[in-house]
């Protein structure tokens, strides 16, 4: 039974650093099931870092993080990869097997998992046809352009209909219609009751969001976090 | 890499699903194949080698141990009556099943091949031998030396022990050479593997990085080259088995003469000996991925 109040993914007082100085300090953040959040920050401010100690990539140098409720230093490598099961991460610089199509690249994890993509067959199906990949799906990535590309990553975020999407600049090279077909689908995820974390630095795309969906933004600036006002 | 029998029963059955998660890697392919086949077809040799030496030292050790010679090296008019003599005393001698001694045209066939046929044995002081099979316990030489020194003093006992030790020994190092070499050659079959997949794992960072991001297991991963280099080693070394098979059958064989070189091969249930490598082989392989994929996996992140 989860804690009445509890977050999906928890961070207190963590501070990260890379070797030098610190990178991130005493940051204390809860993701609620269910709740849309922005992070935002200069370029180089640690928002990937944050993304990646919220999906256990990282382990934070001092303080808790806490992923489904249990400590991410208490995790052994196979709970590790459990854990990404449930939490569907859409890369800055996304990542695909190169060798493979785009349907078995997006059905990855499911294969992974055990689970065979013929027996997801009309989930996958659907799932092409709601980021418009559908006469994609024979290509492999190389083929891709950067937008179909971001398209196929959110659609493999969310394959194994995950409780958190963690999206790190998922319009990064995309022109503003597209940026925005995919801020849809984002929100589209957030009310089918996913927690939905996204980094960027777009502006213009956490305005067009609050006017869709009720987003918290949280801004990385010296190191810490802040709840933004509404000043954006 | 967790081993257990859920992981080997994955091993064994396969998934072509995930088999295609790792790209396809031709040339390593090809070289590990190549590899494991170019080392099987030595190790067939190195066993044939083993197992001939093996039965060699047995044989010379077996027949060697049951015969001797005793030489009656005495004036003309003493050679018969030593030759009784000594055949009196073996015919009481413990350990010995049967004692005769040569006839005259038995020792001249014996000495034909240097002198020629018509050699007139009388004429020369070519000593009397006498043959003895000896029973499976043997008999004490020592013993049997001092009583025909007492009573036949042209005797001289010959136990063949004086060549028969350093041939059979050499029989039996050449064996032991022969499973060291083989032994060689697995741990070369290993090391090659570990290198071999080493350098996929690390060729692959970029799959292993996505494959973690989706949530792969490591045993996962692991198993998806545990497999390319098990089967690899697999069909390698067994051609490699079967195109050494052929080549000790193609030995030239020298029927009944017991020459060492013509000897070379395998008998009877030694030819399923070979046969075992290909498997031996297989589970090298897979040990030496689990272990280098575990040790890779375990650093990259
Ligand atoms: N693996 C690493 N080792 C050392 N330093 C790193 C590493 N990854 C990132 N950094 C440094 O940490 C800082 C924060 O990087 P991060 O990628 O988290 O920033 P970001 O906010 O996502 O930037 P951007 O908006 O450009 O994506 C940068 O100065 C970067 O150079
Ligand atoms: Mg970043």
């Amino acid at each position: 039974m989860p804690r009445a109040g509890a977050g999906v993914i928890e961070l207190e007082n963590v501070a990260y650093s890379y070797g030098g100085g610190e990178l991130l300090s005493d940051i204390s953040v809860k993701l609620a099931p269910g709740s849309f959040h922005f992070l935002t920050g200069p370029s180089g401010a640690g928002k990937t870092t944050l993304l990646k100690l919220c999906y256990g990539a990282l382990l934070p140098t001092a303080g808790h993080v806490r992923l489904f409720e249990t400590d991410v230093r208490a995790l052994e490598r196979d709970d590790v990869a459990m854990i990404r099961r449930k939490i569907g991460v859409v890369h800055q610089d996304v990542q695909f097997l190169d060798h493979l199509p785009v349907a078995d690249n997006i059905a990855l994890p499911l294969t992974v998992s055990g689970r065979h993509a013929e027996a997801a067959g009309p989930d996958l199906g659907e799932l092409m046809a709601w980021v418009g990949l559908t006469n994609r799906a024979g290509a492999v990535p190389p083929e891709l352009s950067g937008g179909e590309r971001q398209r196929a990553a959110l659609a493999r975020a969310v394959i194994m209909s995950p409780d958190v999407v963690l999206a790190d600049e998922p319009t990064g090279n995309v022109d503003w219609d597209m940026s925005q077909r995919l801020l849809t689908l984002l929100v589209e995820l957030n009310r089918m009751g996913k927690t939905v974390l996204i980094a960027t630095h777009d502006l213009s795309l956490i305005r067009a969001a609050k006017a869709q969906v009720q987003a918290r933004v949280l801004r990385i600036s010296n190191r810490r976090v802040q709840l933004a006002g509404a000043d954006l | 890499m967790r081993f257990d029998l859920h992981t080997l029963r994955a091993l064994l059955q396969g998934d072509r699903q995930a088999d295609r998660v790792v790209p396809p890697t031709g040339f390593t392919a090809q070289l590990t194949l190549f590899a494991s086949g170019a080392m099987a077809f030595l190790a067939v040799f190195a066993l044939a080698l083993s197992l001939a030496s093996g039965r060699l030292a047995q044989r010379w050790g077996d027949e060697l141990a049951r015969t001797a010679t005793i030489r009656i090296v005495a004036p003309e008019d003493q050679r018969a009556i030593q030759t009784t003599a000594a055949l009196e005393v073996l015919s009481t001698t413990p350990g010995i099943a049967s004692a005769r001694a040569l006839t005259d045209e038995e020792q001249q066939a014996l000495l034909a091949p240097w002198f020629g046929q018509d050699l007139p044995l009388d004429a020369l002081p070519v000593p009397r031998l006498i043959e003895i099979v000896v029973t499976r316990d043997g008999f004490d030489a020592t013993g049997l030396r001092l009583r025909l020194a007492a009573e036949v003093p042209g005797a001289v006992l010959d136990d063949h022990g004086r060549w028969r030790a350093p041939l059979v020994s050499a029989a039996q190092r050449l064996r032991i050479l022969g499973w060291a070499a083989a032994l060689l050659i697995l741990g070369a079959v290993a090391a090659m593997v570990t290198l071999a997949a080493n350098a996929a794992l690390a060729a692959n960072a970029q799959v292993v990085a996505v494959l973690r991001l989706v949530g792969a297991t490591d045993s996962y991963i692991a198993q998806a080259f545990v497999r390319r280099f098990t089967l690899r080693a697999l069909i390698g070394s067994g051609v490699g088995v079967v195109i050494g098979l052929l080549a000790v059958w193609l030995l030239p064989t020298g029927g009944d003469t017991p020459g060492f070189l013509t000897g070379i091969g395998f008998q009877g249930a030694g030819w399923l000996v070979p046969l075992l490598l290909p498997l031996i082989c297989a589970a090298v392989a897979l040990i030496a991925t689990a272990y280098a994929a575990s040790r890779a996996l375990r650093t990259l992140t």
